[in-house]
């Protein structure tokens, strides 16, 4: 091949590559914009101030009630149950992961975290009726275990890899001069871990902690089969609740096109949207603290 | 004493936190293939459902989401790539690049069930490729576009610089480099990652929910304008949908058994991958 064949390839080919770099960022504007577009369209139908001081929702009324706040209430309330079960978990394996472990066990360990993750999300929903609900219908005598508190013992279940494998990477990552300065002054290795490893590694295990709680509130499966589907108001852990993945999962099949209903989806799609992207956010800004705390 | 009993009580909070991360992937797995093994057999995998889903296989669901699997690797293997070299051959550190990151990263934190509406608006209506095997395929690429690229950037990163600047000093040109040098070196490593997407992209429900999938479908088609069955969807429509739930859960754990040991097993060709090629580095 010619000199001047070679380098039009060669020139060609890196216009070629810098443009999949701007798909990533049209992907990302576009379905923002196509979510923001479909609620414009409902928004033009119900008034926004309805949409979120409104405490009921059900498109199917005479005329339509469309107030987010039972959804965002069920979310939260899964989603908090989650993170109380996820978190000290995923934190304190973590910890014991990297300081505690003897490589072998490790080696077993990371692994049995790694088919946790692999696990698709039906699967664990599946559980989750034929499991977890029979068993929490049980031990609380109630005649049925498909409640928040089903939902928020599978998210925990799907939080925890993504939790106890970042917190990991962040406390591995503090130095091993924290440590060794810890025990030299005559800290044992307990102090150590609380008292110093840990508090050094705290934006680490925020990040971590913000990117399980993203996973969880975007969960749609797990949440759709074990909660119970009710979209009113909850009062307790023991009550079925509604989440806006699973609101979205289940109405999105049966509107027809181009209704209210149907643009309304979007509109709840637009907050999820909003809610997951602070997260991510929030987890990017202390990932960000902790490189430049070690650097 | 009372520090005794205190330390005593970190061990036991440390390990018997991990060892209850443990008991659940035990409890988990034991409880599908205790009770799933016993209806997977070769007539399982290999027949059509029939009466009513009651009785019989789960072909179709089996065959739709390897097809699946298949059309999304196809579309988000080269997109993904293509961006990974970007970044980590191309790409210097500049405003742009930063926004390009940003972008991938929030990608990767968006739910699937968005996608899904992405894909319905995108594919099936804008694009009007309908409710189709292809829409739900692409939906799905777009969903594993971050993960891909995240992982395959990972493998050029390991690729040491002496390596290019060899190749270029001997004249070849950038393209040349990447083509020849680069990719082949990294190639164990893109592989790991794809294998990885694609036992995510088997698994996952909420995107191909309104983009195609479908409960029931009397024949099989490789076309791929068609609504397909897949085998995320079965398990969750035979658990909560069917008319005669207790009677179905035989094949529900048998369905379930499947597409975990289907996701597994291609975790552990992954597995295997990187294992043979870190021995021999």
């Amino acid at each position: 091949m010619s000199i001047k064949k070679r380098e039009y390839t060669d020139w060609l080919l890196k216009k070629v590559f810098k443009a999949t770099g701007f798909i990533t960022i049209a992907l990302l504007a576009g379905i923002f914009l196509m979510l923001l577009y479909n609620s414009i369209a409902f928004f033009a139908d119900i008034k926004p101030i309805d949409f979120f001081t409104g405490s009921q929702w059900n498109p199917e009324s005479g005329k339509g009630k469309y107030g987010i706040a039972p959804l965002l209430v069920s979310t939260g309330l899964v989603t908090l149950g989650a993170m109380l079960i996820a978190v000290p978990l995923g934190i304190f394996t973590a910890a014991y992961l990297s300081e505690l472990a003897h490589p072998k066990v490790k080696a077993i360990l990371k692994p049995v975290i790694e088919m946790l993750a692999a696990i698709p999300s039906v699967a664990i929903g599946f559980l989750g009726i034929v499991l977890v609900g029979p068993g929490i219908a049980k031990i609380f005598g109630i005649a049925n275990g498909l409640n928040a508190f089903n939902g928020s013992v599978l998210l925990a279940v799907m939080a925890l890899p993504t939790i106890i494998t970042i917190s990991e990477d962040a406390i591995n990552a503090v130095p091993l001069s924290h440590r060794e300065a810890s025990l030299a002054i005559g800290a044992n290795k307990w102090q150590t871990i609380f008292k110093v490893t840990l508090p050094a590694a705290l934006p680490g295990l925020i990040a971590a902690v913000m990117l399980g709680l993203g996973r969880a509130l975007g969960e749609t499966m797990t949440v759709l089969m074990a909660t119970g589907n009710a979209a009113v108001m909850p009062s307790g852990f023991l009550d079925a609740v509604r989440t806006i993945t699973a609101t979205i999962a289940i109405e999105m099949g049966e509107v027809p096109y181009q209704t209210t209903h149907y643009f309304a989806l979007f509109a709840i799609a637009v907050i999820l949207f909003l809610i997951t992207l602070i997260i991510n956010l929030l987890g990017e800004y202390f990932a960000n603290r902790l490189r430049k705390f070690h650097a | 004493m009372i520090k005794k009993i205190k330390y005593g009580f970190n061990w036991i909070l440390l390990l018997g936190s991990t060892l209850l991360v443990c008991l659940v992937l035990g409890v988990i797995l034991w409880d599908i293939f205790s009770k799933g093994i016993s209806s997977v057999s070769w007539n399982f995998i290999s027949q059509f459902p029939t009466n009513g889903m009651t009785k019989g296989g789960i072909l179709p669901a089996i065959i739709g989401t390897l097809l699946l699997t298949f059309i999304t690797t196809i579309f988000a293997v080269p997109f993904g790539v293509a961006c990974a070299i970007y970044l980590n051959e191309y790409a210097r550190p500049s405003a742009l690049t930063n926004i390009i990151r940003a972008s991938i990263r929030n990608l990767a934190g968006i739910p699937s069930i968005i996608y899904g509406l992405f894909g319905l608006a995108l594919f099936v209506q804008a694009l009007n490729l309908g409710t189709s095997v292809l829409s739900a395929g692409l939906t799905l690429g777009l969903l594993s576009l971050p993960y891909i690229i995240t992982t395959t950037e990972e493998a050029l990163k390991r690729i040491p610089n002496s390596m290019r600047e060899a190749t270029l000093a001997l004249g070849a040109t950038q393209f040349e480099t990447i083509k020849d040098v680069v990719l082949p070196k990294a190639l164990p490593g893109i592989l790991t990652g794809v294998i990885l997407t694609m036992s995510r992209a088997a698994g996952e429900t909420a995107p191909i929910l309104f983009t195609g999938v479908a409960f029931y479908i009397n024949g099989i088609s490789a076309s791929p304008n068609q609504e397909f069955m897949a085998l995320p969807y079965h398990l969750y429509m035979l658990s909560t949908q069917h008319q005669a739930i207790e009677q179905v859960r035989p094949l529900a754990y048998g369905t379930a058994a499947v597409l975990i040991l289907l996701v597994f097993i291609l975790n552990i060709v992954a597995f295997y991958i990187r294992f043979k090629h870190r021995t021999q580095n």
